[in-house]
């Protein structure tokens, strides 16, 4: 795998060690406010500062690696889960199933920006972790049902395809044995960009108000909370910490999501 | 002939079935509102009058679909056909008749409301734009000529962490830079011409990026042509070559990819303008609709943004088979 994929790898096992870990890596209780300790910049005490209510920056950030990697882990999951199933389904029966799945659903799907589909049921649903991790799988299902699908297509006409059919084995035995375990390989680097995108959705999400309710430590609700003027001016370290958090682990996620589509297409290697 | 016109009748089919899928979901996410959306609007103290009143003017005492299953007194359900007399049948011969419904607090036609805010949107989506391919085929180009060197790596690496880094994290730190520490723009609002600077550049940073990878490999791609050993056999200089042959063809791709973005840019606006209080579709939908729990401002919005990516799109994939040749044909 390329040097990046390596660099990757590394900062996501670090993220998911920091958010298994966060009650003994933290160094103060996320939700205690201090106003006495307002907007104070990074100390040995504050490794990252404080906020504009005395809390603790490092503490809410280790605490947010959890949330993003819980809502990236169920998101990437189920959708994969969903994606699989439809995608298999398309492209195994073709005819009119496919054509309703792919032609239509998956189409109307990619038609509309995702962001704001999610947005629209978060609105009407109401904000909650729940509920932004079920829009975000609403929206998440296509992408993989559709590389399935493709993938499926192609596998389908292999002669070992054939082979089993001959020997009398049902559609779900080929579907599940000989069809898929051959089919899947592509999904792994779309999954892995699918974490980058649910970390991301999850943050700017809660950034707008849907997403995990204040004073939860989610990323995107802590960018929210300093990026008011007097804090701007006061503490900057209060947006940077958590923005970064985001920008490390998204990046991480699609180094890997890069590193692996090369190392799995040999065409593909740094032209 | 025949061929390439049925592709442009199948496409805006689709675009019609599409168009239709939307608004069907628009009008019926309604329903996913929790309890009573009457009571969520208008809130606990409402009388019943009130609450009935509400009901009857917004449509909302009216089926939703043209059947269902309601709860009958002793709580079983049945299934009932209700014909036309719904609210969805009612919503789509309002929006036939150009008619989006009223605010649920304010009153307004909501088309209005949308008309306000529409062309800042699109203000800031196109400016957006344009910072990104001013600075995406400069980069691209410099990143293709010299590809496998430092400078290539450099600016990959820039490129992906331009598209790791979410606007609300970008837009915050361009406020603190330029607004709080330089004081040289303002941090919100479109009063003047400079406001759009900082919520440009936010929306158009990972565009950019995006854009960048696509001019490198372009680039790259198109240098390996036998034309582009012509003209330099030719004794063309390298600077015509790259910018005059090779960015000519490198560029569809670019456009197309351009097309799609846009309807992106709509949805990305969102954030965008709400962190620089531009005000936009995106702030309509965050602080009118979903904020203040106006759903019909809420359906608007999503509407009005979803409709036009969607015709971008299509519009984007006529324009790219009548600009490729070898898709025209097939």
């Amino acid at each position: 795998m390329s040097r990046l994929g390596i660099i990757g790898l590394a900062i996501v096992v670090i993220f998911v060690l920091v958010a298994l870990l966060a009650p003994w890596i933290a160094t103060h209780d996320v939700g205690a406010t201090n106003l006495s300790m307002r907007y104070v910049g990074p100390t040995a005490q504050h490794w990252f500062g404080t906020d504009s209510t005395g809390r603790d920056i490092f503490s809410r950030v280790v605490f947010g690696a959890r949330i993003s990697l819980e809502v990236g882990i169920v998101v990437v999951t189920v959708s994969v889960l969903i994606g699989t199933f439809i995608g298999v389904i398309a492209g195994y029966y073709g005819g009119w199933v496919d054509r309703f799945l792919s032609g239509y659903l998956f189409n109307v799907f990619l038609a509309f920006p995702g962001l704001l589909l999610a947005i629209a049921v978060v609105a009407f649903l109401g904000a909650g972790l729940n509920k932004l991790i079920f829009a975000l799988c609403v929206i998440g299902w296509v992408g993989y049902a559709r590389l399935i699908r493709a993938q499926v297509l192609k596998v389908r006409e292999y002669d070992f395809v054939q082979a089993a059919r001959a020997l009398g084995a049902g559609d779900l035995r080929i579907m599940a044995i000989h069809i898929l375990p051959n089919a899947i390989q592509p999904l792994i680097v779309q999954a892995s960009l699918g974490m980058a995108g649910a970390v991301l959705s999850e943050a700017s999400l809660s950034f707008l108000g849907l997403g995990v309710p204040p004073p939860a430590p989610s990323w995107g609700v802590m960018i929210e909370e300093a990026r008011d003027l007097s804090t701007l001016q006061a503490a900057p370290h209060a947006l940077i910490f958590p923005g970064l958090a985001i920008a490390l682990t998204v990046l991480a996620f699609n180094f890997i999501g890069d590193g692996l589509r090369e190392y799995l297409d040999p065409r593909q290697r740094r032209r | 002939m025949k061929h390439k016109l049925f592709g442009v009748l199948r496409r805006i089919g689709f675009l019609v079935l599409v168009v239709w899928t939307v608004v069907s979901l628009v009008t019926l996410l309604i329903e996913l509102v929790p309890g009573d959306p009457a009571v969520a609007v208008l809130g606990d103290q409402a009388t019943p009058e009130q609450l009935a009143q509400f009901r009857a003017k917004h449509g909302l005492d009216r089926p939703a679909f043209f059947f269902g299953v309601p709860a009958d007194e002793n709580g079983r359900r049945h299934f009932r056909w209700y014909g036309l007399d719904n609210r969805y049948s009612d919503y789509w011969v309002a929006i036939l008749h150009g008619d989006l419904g009223r605010s649920f607090r304010t009153d307004q036609p909501v088309k209005d409301l949308i008309f306000q805010r529409y062309p800042a949107t699109i203000q800031l989506a196109v400016v957006a734009m344009l910072i990104a391919v001013c600075i995406a085929i400069p980069l691209g180009v410099m990143a293709g000529k010299n590809r496998g060197t430092l400078i290539d790596n450099g600016l990959s690496v820039v490129a992906l962490v331009g598209i790791s880094l979410p606007s609300f994290v970008i837009g915050p730190m361009l406020v603190y830079l330029f607004a709080v520490k330089l004081r040289w723009l303002a941090p919100s609002g479109r009063f003047d011409w400079s406001d759009i600077i900082l919520p440009a550049f936010t929306l158009g940073a990972a565009l950019s990026a995006i854009l960048t990878r696509m001019v490198r490999s372009s680039v790259i791609e198109e240098l390996g042509e036998g034309y582009v050993r012509t003209a330099r056999a030719k004794g063309l200089s390298e600077r015509t070559v790259v910018y005059k042959h090779v960015l000519k063809n490198g560029l569809i791709p670019v456009v197309t990819v351009l097309g799609l973005q846009l309807g992106v840019l709509l949805a990305g606006a969102i954030i965008t303008e709400k962190i620089f209080g531009w005000p936009g579709l995106g702030l309509l939908l965050v602080e009118d609709g979903i904020a203040k729990r106006d759903y019909s401002i809420v359906q608007g919005c999503v509407l009005a943004i979803s409709t036009t990516y969607i015709i971008a799109n299509t519009l984007t994939d006529l324009l790219y088979r009548w600009l490729d040749p070898r898709i025209r044909v097939a």
